[in-house]
């Protein structure tokens, strides 16, 4: 049996998209930026994705800008709020801790520029305060990022309510939404989100190729400088098979997605159930505010990049916040910032499951992990003093 | 391209010499559970030869080959010889492990060689 559980790490294209993809580099080769009829079909197929997009976000279309993914939408969106925040004298930002590395990394340049970051707590739940958030907030704050759903543990944040404060206090809103779009329902307006992150291949498009949503008023700074594409913000030929591909795939993924995630969720409850029986484990992040396809788990006394191996040699592809797994010495910031110390962080397993996932498969994953997880405890030393009372167990 | 060569896996997924010596005439742990890698080696010792070795470790794939590696290599050899088994050695039977694997087999020696100590102080 082979099963894809890592849809967090990436998609398989849907056929819609890789149509879109393919009649785009047969039929549509022209450079939107050209003035004859072969690049204007092509300015008329970019246009017609962007009003798609724009669309299911409740945006309108001049406020999407086309990037090589979420990383590229990040950066910009942090830069650009940054740069607002400085013509103002504002130089502080509010974030939570375990934001993707696109954003913390990002943070972290800014701060080396006289910006001052603070990273809310997201405690053992995975979800951040909103008390804290504004108890958080300056006079100098001039930009609030925090995402919408993780990418390791899949809590979903409280988006709307944080817009609502964030518009009240008149700071801006970004949002890293690479994990949400396509998954969960998006309204810009009714959530007031100023800024949004989005990256196709997390919803069946093509890798290289996302979006940044910016409410209009709201001034980009470039990251790519050169021609005139994407109103002068991003510049590059446009990736119009990508792009195009990205269009349908969200289209269908927000076509089927309360049957999907009704699909996953019941799914993921099932493997979180199975999953609960093995000793000394534990869910890591809030049980139902979480994606439908997350599933997050500690095991005590073993090492997740070994439980990765043992678990592809049985088919099933899924991912750790083991250090091993990255080649970082330390384990995942995310499971840090939720409170597992380094020995319990070592030992998780990330199952991403997708919509077409079934139930005898989730059987399989469960009977997998067990005698997986059971093998590598037979010969840890860890495992051995947990049992033997010479260390105390900390996931009960 | 595979993450780990073939003996690696092969090391991995069948370990040799799997276990704890009950009565062991040296035991020797190094590592520990914050990095992500613990390695414990129990040796049984007569007239000075490595007559048995167990090994435990808590770890990645990495760890897990380089530790039966180790126990294979020192086998029926003289304290003398086991204590000049380098890291290297380790890797090198293995065919190799991937730049930043190499501390694991580092382990593998640091381990082997803790052991050895825990008998001569013992002894």
């Amino acid at each position: 049996m082979n099963i894809y559980a890592d849809n967090a790490a990436t998609t398989k294209m849907s056929e819609a998209a890789v149509r879109a993809m393919t009649d785009c580099m047969q039929n549509c080769f022209g450079n939107p930026s050209s003035l004859y009829r072969i690049g204007q079909r092509a300015k008329e197929r970019l246009e017609e994705a962007r009003l798609a997009v724009a669309d299911i976000i409740h945006a309108e279309p001049r406020e999407i800008v086309f990037t090589s993914g979420g990383s590229e939408a990040d950066n910009q969106a942090l830069l650009s709020a940054a740069m607002i925040g400085k013509r103002k004298g504002k130089n502080h930002i509010i974030s939570s801790a375990f934001e993707h590395h696109a954003i913390l990394h990002t943070l972290k340049k800014l701060e080396k520029n006289g910006f001052e970051v603070t990273l809310l707590p997201v405690h053992e739940n995975g979800i951040i305060r909103l008390a804290e958030l504004e108890a958080a907030m300056r006079e100098d704050t001039c930009l609030v990022t925090i995402m919408m759903a993780n990418n390791e543990i899949g809590t979903i944040q409280p988006v709307g309510a944080i817009g609502e404060l964030c518009r009240q206090k008149g700071i801006l809103f970004h949002t890293d939404a690479v994990q949400a779009v396509g998954h969960l329902p998006i309204d810009v307006k009714a959530q007031n989100i100023d800024m949004l992150s989005a990256s196709a291949h997390k919803f069946h498009g093509a890798k290289g190729v996302g979006f940044l949503y910016c409410r209009k008023g709201i001034a980009l700074s470039n990251l790519i400088e050169g021609g005139a594409q994407e109103r002068g913000k991003r510049a590059g030929t446009e990736n119009l098979a990508g792009i195009a591909a990205m269009a349908a795939a969200l289209k269908e993924s927000v076509d089927g997605m309360d049957r999907n995630n009704a699909h996953q969720a019941a799914v993921r409850d099932y493997l979180i159930q199975g999953l609960s029986e093995i000793p000394h484990s534990a869910l890591n992040g809030d049980a139902k505010q979480r994606l439908s396809g997350n599933v997050n788990f500690s095991f005590e006394g073993i090492e997740g990049e070994s439980l990765l191996i043992l678990l592809d040699q049985r088919g099933i592809s899924a991912s750790s916040g083991s250090a091993c797994t990255s080649g970082a010495l330390d384990p995942s910031h995310v499971l840090l910032s939720i409170g597992r110390i380094h020995d319990v962080a070592h030992g998780s397993l990330r199952l991403s499951i997708g919509e077409d996932i079934t139930m005898e498969e989730a059987d399989y994953i469960i009977r997998n992990v067990k005698e997986v997880v059971a093998y590598l405890r037979s010969f840890s030393p860890v495992w051995r003093d947990l049992v033997t009372g010479k260390k105390e167990f900390i996931l009960q | 391209m595979a993450l780990y060569s073939e003996k690696v896996m092969d090391h991995f997924m069948n370990p040799r010499n799997v276990g704890i010596i009950e009565d062991a005439d040296g035991v020797g742990e190094v590592g520990n559970a914050k990095c992500g890698d613990i390695m414990k080696m129990y040796l049984k010792i007569d007239n000075d030869v490595i007559t048995d070795v167990k090994f435990e470790t808590f770890g990645c794939a990495s760890a897990i080959a380089s530790s039966s590696m180790a126990t294979e290599l020192i086998k029926g050899q003289k304290l003398e010889e086991a204590m000049t088994l380098t890291n290297k050695a380790v890797a090198e039977a293995l065919d190799g492990l991937p730049d930043y694997k190499m501390h694991c087999s580092v382990l593998a020696e640091e381990a082997i060689r803790a052991a050895i100590e825990d008998y001569q102080k013992k002894k």
